[in-house]
């Protein structure tokens, strides 16, 4: 039987145009996923089936066989409507019983009855078999116990219906499978269970059905089992990606950075490596198995213990990352929002800030002409979508925002450039946009390190791909010779 | 049981107890007029004005807000309600009635202009201090009063004792007011569901917001119990300086701020307890009270207050830096 059921849904704000007549089923003990890029329309929906926003006139929400004019907020909870947001919307500073029963304490005051809610946590974390300490404070936990909490609430609140924002994006792949089999026991129990997404994840393996949303319009509902990355990456953007693979081997080139018998106690060992002018090296590996910490050390946040690091051929001490920008090497982060940017300050600022020794006049200070060139040319050569330079980062878009830790680090003029996971939580679009400027850069003769746990990622943007697995470099592939599987299975053995 | 002390071990009001003790335990061996019941008790009396406004203060913080203008709001309450007791021969009753209502007022005011205007609480608290203590001195032309009702000057005097130097003690309308002011405030913030909402509120305001929490219900609550504490505290105070000076209190509120901090309320919100409110103030008043005994000149006493807070806030910093450490590791 349909949960609910949203009929010719259509949402304006202003003039923009948010939804645009969306039909949608959501069966009973189903798991659904909502797939799209930014901007797609998938948290206006959310909002308009928790109550948050009201459709316009024409549209009909049913829920439980029943039609919803208004729907509030409260209303929409009462009817067993759960939303898990990406940030989880606990309290850090409560327990982990009170967080779970914590919408006890609504409605007319009154004394707080303890018992009660040790009570209310206890059956919701036994009815889908969660075992958490009742009263550690939630800033004590992991992401991926909050996230347990966060579905206790919702159970706690005889949810029917859990719609869970980005529930992966944080988790390692072992707490994605305990979320994924708690996500099986949630539809025995004959809960609807909805994942919206804008990325193409595991949540796929326990999905039934999955509806793509394009500029505010539902593309189509489609079986998961007949949906592949590829096919959903076209559904998503209406684009077809191609990648071509040509055989270019640039290992004849002037080797830039050369590493030998690099050595960091418990991250990793004897590491070997060359990149060559213009040429793109992929690094892939799981989480932990050194990846992050090796390429730190490139930058000298993060010294080794033992071995070489030559950048031309001269070999460096690598004890400070200031020695590394001195020489040409640039980092891009895996987490670009806290160590990349200042995402309080302009976009001109955060561009510049690598380089501001480069821009004093006379006297030392700042030369405002030279740091408007600076920025111009950047946000020109990278195509970052901007409509002030003054603007604070945070107004740009995850793809934009990273074009400006690009920029920020291109304005070094840098010889070599290291990207840890370059494109994590940025749409497919301006993924490949990011591409598109990495291989620009590579033609220009920069050696560029990209590391990443993506394989597509790797394999369809590096010339050359090493495979790093506890620490070591267990493999090198050519691209145009390794299919995806062949490297998936090197990563994972 | 077992479970709970060990959580208190860990936390930081047992470490300001310890603290406490043993500070009071060095001041006792080094004078004999520490540890008297007369000076415990005139301790009481004479820290329950900052006392009962940290008592209001912490619930502020709690929620994740700050009120540095209860000061203001204390003297205009006790100016209006004294100068009207005397003039119209109000009786307990109504002059507390006027003194608390005249604070709500002021706090709903902060709560209101914070909430509507989303200005940050201190910049508001800040503004309506100057504006509150301005207009008073105005007003009155810093006049102060001398002519307080006959009840009032009298106070109450419950429990009487005398000391072996014939000197009276007992308890007096500060100290009940004082201990009124903190179990109500422990009541709140532990055993009613608003107290429960205010933490909430100040651990994470968008998620009170999406689960329906009345967000600015509960600001307007808040910082109208400040108000509310403000206008006790005032009386408090106007009875123990047998007068009413518009200019005194302005400029105390650090010490509450310092006080409640001390007790390990965070600015950020979300965090604080009653005991620890009452540790804080407890290290406070027994700091200042033992610098003078020992012979120490007053003046050090500002320099030590502000050397403790720095160490206080420091450590606890540093256990959470640890702790967060460890959790990564």
């Amino acid at each position: 039987m349909a949960f609910l059921e949203l009929q010719h849904i259509s949402k304006r704000f202003g003039g923009v145009r948010a939804l645009e007549d969306i039909c949608l089923t959501l069966e009973a003990g189903e798991v659904h996923c909502l797939v799209g890029e930014n901007g797609s329309g998938k948290s206006t929906l959310i909002k308009i089936i928790s109550g948050v926003q009201p459709p316009e006139a024409g549209g009909r929400i049913v829920i439980a066989g029943t039609e919803h004019t208004r729907l509030t907020p409260v209303e929409s909870t009462r009817l067993g409507v759960q939303v898990i947001y990406q940030d989880l919307s606990l309290f850090p500073n409560l327990t982990v019983a009170e967080n779970i029963a914590v919408s006890g304490h609504l409605g007319r005051p009154r004394v707080v009855d303890w018992r009660a809610i040790d009570e209310t946590a206890r059956s919701a974390m036994a009815r889908i078999g969660v075992v958490l300490d009742l009263h550690a404070r939630v800033e004590t936990l992991s992401i991926a116990d909050r996230q347990l909490v966060a579905i206790c609430r919702a159970m706690a609140a005889d949810a029917r219906l859990v719609i869970m924002d980005e529930p992966t994006a944080s988790l390692t792949r072992h707490e994605v499978d305990a979320l994924l089999s708690l996500v099986r026991e949630l539809k025995s129990r004959n809960i609807c269970v909805v994942f919206v997404s804008h990325r193409l994840d595991e949540v796929m393996e326990v999905a039934e059905r999955v509806t793509v949303l394009r500029d505010g319009r539902k593309v189509g509902t489609y079986d998961a089992a007949e949906m592949d990355d590829h096919r959903l990456a076209v559904l998503m953007t209406g684009k077809e990606f191609r990648y071509d693979l040509r055989d270019i081997d640039l290992t004849g080139r002037p080797v830039v950075l050369e590493v030998e018998g690099l050595t960091r106690r418990g991250e990793y060992e004897n590491v070997d490596l060359r990149v060559h002018e213009g040429e793109i090296l992929g690094i892939t590996g799981l989480l932990g198995s050194g990846r992050t910490e090796l390429a730190l050390s490139l930058f000298g946040m993060n010294p080794a213990d033992s071995g070489t690091i030559r950048i031309a051929g001269r070999p460096l001490t690598m004890r400070t990352n200031r020695e590394a920008i001195e020489n040409g090497v640039a980092y891009v982060s895996e987490d670009r929002l806290t160590l990349g940017l200042v995402l309080d300050q302009s976009i001109s600022a955060n561009t510049v800030v690598t380089v501001l020794d480069r821009l004093a006049g006379r006297l030392g200070l700042i030369d405002p002409k030279r740091q408007r060139e600076t920025v111009r040319r950047w946000i020109q050569d990278l195509g970052i979508k901007v409509s002030d330079p003054a603007n604070p980062v945070k107004t740009l878009s995850g793809g934009n925002q990273q074009r400006v830790v690009l920029a920020k680090w291109m304005a070094t003029n840098p010889r070599v450039l290291i990207l840890d996971s370059p494109t994590v939580g940025v749409d497919i679009s301006a993924k490949d946009g990011i591409y598109e400027i990495v291989k620009r850069l590579a033609a220009e003769g920069v050696a560029v390190i990209m590391i990443s746990d993506e394989i597509p990622e790797v394999l369809f943007h590096s010339h050359r791909v090493l495979v790093m697995r506890a620490g070591r470099l267990t493999g090198e592939f050519r691209p145009h010779r390794t299919s995806e599987a062949e490297l998936r299975v090197a990563v994972n053995a | 049981m077992i479970d709970a002390l060990r959580r208190f071990s860990h936390s930081h009001e047992a470490r300001l107890l310890a603290v406490v003790l043993t500070l009071g335990a060095v001041l006792t061996t080094a004078t004999p007029s520490f540890l008297t019941l007369q000076n415990l008790f005139d301790l009481l009396t004479s820290y329950a004005f900052l006392g009962i406004l940290a008592a209001g203060l912490l619930v502020v913080l709690v929620a994740g807000g700050i009120d540095i203008s209860f000061t203001a709001t204390a003297s205009v309450a006790q100016y209006l309600a004294l100068s009207f007791a005397k003039a119209y021969g109000l009786g307990w009753a109504e002059t507390f009635g006027l003194a608390i209502g005249t604070g709500i007022a002021c706090g709903l005011l902060n709560a209101w202009l914070i909430e509507s205007l989303r200005i940050s609480s201190i910049i508001v608290t800040i503004a309506t201090l100057n504006i509150f203590y301005g207009l008073l001195v105005f007003v009155t032309g810093g006049q102060y009063i001398y002519a307080l009702p006959d009840w009032f000057s009298k106070g109450i005097w419950w429990f009487e004792f005398v000391d072996a130097d014939q000197i009276p003690y007992g308890v007096n309308l500060q100290i009940l007011l004082l201990l009124l002011a903190f179990t109500a405030t422990w009541v709140l913030l532990n055993r009613t569901t608003i107290g429960r909402q205010i933490y909430a509120l100040g651990g994470n305001r968008d998620a009170a917001g999406r689960l329906g929490f009345h967000v600015f219900g509960l600001n307007l609550f808040v910082y109208g119990y400040m108000g509310f504490m403000a206008g006790i505290a005032s009386l408090a105070q106007a009875q123990l300086a047998q007068s009413v000076a518009p200019t005194v209190l302005v400029g105390r509120e650090l010490d509450v701020l310092a006080a409640v901090v001390l007790g390990g309320a965070s600015l950020n919100g979300g965090v604080g307890t009653v005991l620890g409110t009452v540790l804080g103030l407890a290290l406070l008043a027994v700091m200042q009270n033992g610098l003078v005994l020992v012979g120490i000149s007053s003046y050090w006493s500002q320099f030590f207050v502000g050397l403790v807070i720095l160490v206080s806030v420091s450590s606890t910093s540093l256990t959470l830096r640890r702790r967060a450490g460890s959790a990564v590791a």
